[in-house]
């Protein structure tokens, strides 16, 4: 049974090359959009690195503060996560690191764009960025507010070139020359909170990070021992953060939380507003209409294309095919038209992605065919066969087969 | 073998109303060879459709191979039209996309039959309609005499009870219409199918057992 259906599918494709193009092109160029979106959302929210641990993470970067008539929201100060995390029993460790700003520096008179930031000794613990060469700055050199560095790959190769072992030699950044402790494997762009060109101890920062304001540019991660620890951690944070007093008589509620990776990186930093929820709808949305479009133009040539074949209708129905069984045979045909659609578009897709990667558009950021993004496709292809196919073979099945007979 | 009593079939539309069939009552023996005559639009065709389940009466009862059909679904229905019925129609109706040996096995896609069996089937069916060495053609690389033909095998190989040939051969010049002829009358005289054939040629009809004639949807003869 299903080899026949799959030759009468395949004869008719052959038979309408058009329309097979056409359906074969929007499906497989639907695919292939979707295929690179959720690419590039895997590699997003799915690439754990440097943060390894993350079921053991929480991470802090927001703080918000709202009165009457004022509010304010931002990344926090050095001073209040050091001083408020300090208080608190079940974290292990407290990773701090400021937003990547960016500045300029010359090598031999080339102008090359760096991003730093700083952090504290306690970072290069929690997160387990991997190092080619040297090692993290520790604790005394932070306290000493030593100016040394740890670079990206991507540092060593612009600005030593190449050359194997960069340890010990000096960078200069806005000015200041920093004596190289380790290069770390890159980190993309996309990843917020982790990535960077150079990373310096904060105690060489010129901002004041003994200012004692909430806001400033850090952010901070809480390593508990297990992950059973992280719920108990989180409410510590939110009981902590309740007696934390306002700032100033400007504002009546501050709120500060200690989220998990996902939460933390859509976050809005408004306490009313959901960023899981708006990143949600909004992806939805998109694949949603995304994919409502060639669907319903499958499903019309799809009608086309069935109602042309009336007379096979009506002879299946004259020689025993019952409705439910022309339905089946039709959406069979549908998911072998979407399946070859779905092969061509995991194709293009490949090819889609190596030129994204090949064309540099996001720093460091790699994406890749992964199982996760082929077996959505895979399901994305059943769905558009299964939603274009039903409806027109729904219709067709209804077909009174003395009037099918008669459209020949 | 058939029975129809009373038939009535109307077609309405919002405005006309159109009496097909006009209460028609038929018996059709078992093994007899029967054929309808009338003019165009006397409702010869709407009769055999009706006798073939693939169209419902207004009114009146149906009963074939001493079954009542009137309640069967649409499941039910299928299947026994699968096993005791066949058609022929003037047009052919094969499937170009498939080749021959697979429109002919069409019909025992429906019931349980494994891919052997329905090729061996369908050889047979062919070979009784002289067509075994074209079992790899398509329908569009044969004669009109041959497609018919093919449409033959495909209704006797399921081994119907009941044939019914919707003017088997309008669609074919004489010598071949008479080719088609002599398998049906070989058919039925050799395998004691029933059959049932609405035709508008007279000399094909007088080769048959009995004749019926429709005049503005009633029986005339």
């Amino acid at each position: 049974m299903l080899k026949n259906y799959f030759k009468i599918a395949i004869a008719v494709l052959r038979r309408r090359k058009f329309f097979t193009f056409i359906s074969l092109f929007g499906i497989s160029f639907t695919l292939t959009i979707l295929m690179v979106l959720t690419a590039f959302i895997d590699k997003v929210v799915g690439d754990n690195y440097p943060d390894k641990k993350r079921d053991r993470l929480l991470y802090i970067n927001r703080i918000q503060q709202k009165g009457k008539d004022n509010m304010t929201s931002g990344t926090l100060s050095y001073y209040f996560l050091s001083h408020y995390t300090g208080m608190m029993k079940t974290p292990v460790k407290v990773a701090i690191s400021s937003g990547f700003s960016g500045t300029n520096t010359y090598v031999n008179n080339k102008k090359i764009a760096v991003s730093y930031k700083y952090t504290n000794a306690e970072f290069w613990d929690v997160m387990d960025y991997d190092f080619t060469e040297g090692r993290p700055f520790n604790k005394q050199q932070v306290d000493n507010a030593d100016h040394v560095a740890i670079i990206s790959e991507d540092m060593k190769r612009q600005y030593f070139g190449d050359v194997d072992l960069v340890v010990g030699k000096y960078i200069e950044a806005d000015n200041v020359s920093y004596r190289v402790l380790g290069v770390v494997k890159n980190v993309p762009v996309t990843s917020y909170m982790f990535f960077s060109d150079i990373y310096l101890p904060y105690t060489v920062s010129k901002a004041d990070y003994k200012s004692k304001s909430y806001g400033g540019s850090y952010m901070g991660v809480l390593l508990a021992a297990s992950k059973d620890d992280v719920p108990k951690m989180q409410t510590e944070y939110e009981n902590l953060m309740k007696r934390v007093p306002v700032e100033s008589k400007d504002y009546q509620h501050l709120y500060s939380h200690a989220k998990s990776f996902f939460t933390s990186y859509v976050d809005t930093g408004n306490e009313d507003t959901s960023g899981v929820f708006i990143v949600i709808t909004a992806i939805s949305i998109f694949v949603f209409i995304f994919m409502l479009l060639p669907t319903l133009n499958l499903v019309n040539i799809n009608i086309t294309r069935i109602m042309e074949r009336s007379s096979e209708i009506g002879v299946r129905k004259a020689f025993g095919a019952s409705s439910k069984t022309l339905v089946y045979q039709f959406i069979v045909e549908n998911l072998i038209l979407t399946l070859l659609g779905g092969i061509i578009g995991t194709l293009l897709s490949v090819i889609a992605l190596c030129a994204i990667n090949s064309a540099d558009l996001i720093a460091n950021l790699e994406l890749t065919i992964n199982f996760t993004v082929l077996f959505i496709a895979l399901l994305v292809c059943l769905v558009f066969g299964f939603l274009s196919g039903v409806y027109p073979a729904w219709r067709m099945s209804k077909l009174n087969v003395v009037t099918a007979l008669k459209a020949q | 073998m058939i029975r129809l009593q009373n038939i009535e079939k109307v077609y309405r539309t919002d405005t006309i109303e159109t009496l097909a069939l006009n209460s028609v009552s038929l018996d059709v023996a078992k093994g007899e060879f029967l054929s309808i005559m009338g003019p165009s639009g006397c409702g010869k065709s709407t009769l055999l459709n009706i006798m073939g389940l693939l169209d419902v009466p207004s009114k009146g009862s149906i009963k074939i191979a001493d079954r009542v059909t009137e309640n069967l679904n649409d499941k039910q229905l299928a299947q026994f039209r699968n096993k005791t019925l066949g058609f022929i129609f003037q047009s052919y109706h094969l499937i170009n996309d498939l080749q021959v040996l697979d429109n002919v096995e069409l019909p025992l896609l429906y019931r349980d039959t494994t891919a052997k069996e329905r090729k061996m089937l369908a050889t047979e069916a062919l070979e009784k309609v002289g067509l075994a060495n074209r079992v790899k053609h398509f329908p569009t690389q044969l004669s009109g005499g041959q497609r018919q033909r093919v449409a033959i095998a495909r209704a006797i190989v399921g081994k119907p009870d009941i044939i019914l040939a919707d003017e088997p051969t309008g669609n074919l010049d004489s010598a071949m219409g008479n080719e088609i002829m002599d398998i049906l009358i070989n058919l039925n005289r050799n395998e004691g199918t029933t059959i049932v054939m609405v035709t508008h040629d007279e000399n094909m009809a007088h080769k048959t057992h009995r004749l019926v004639r429709l005049f503005d949807g009633s029986q005339v003869q």
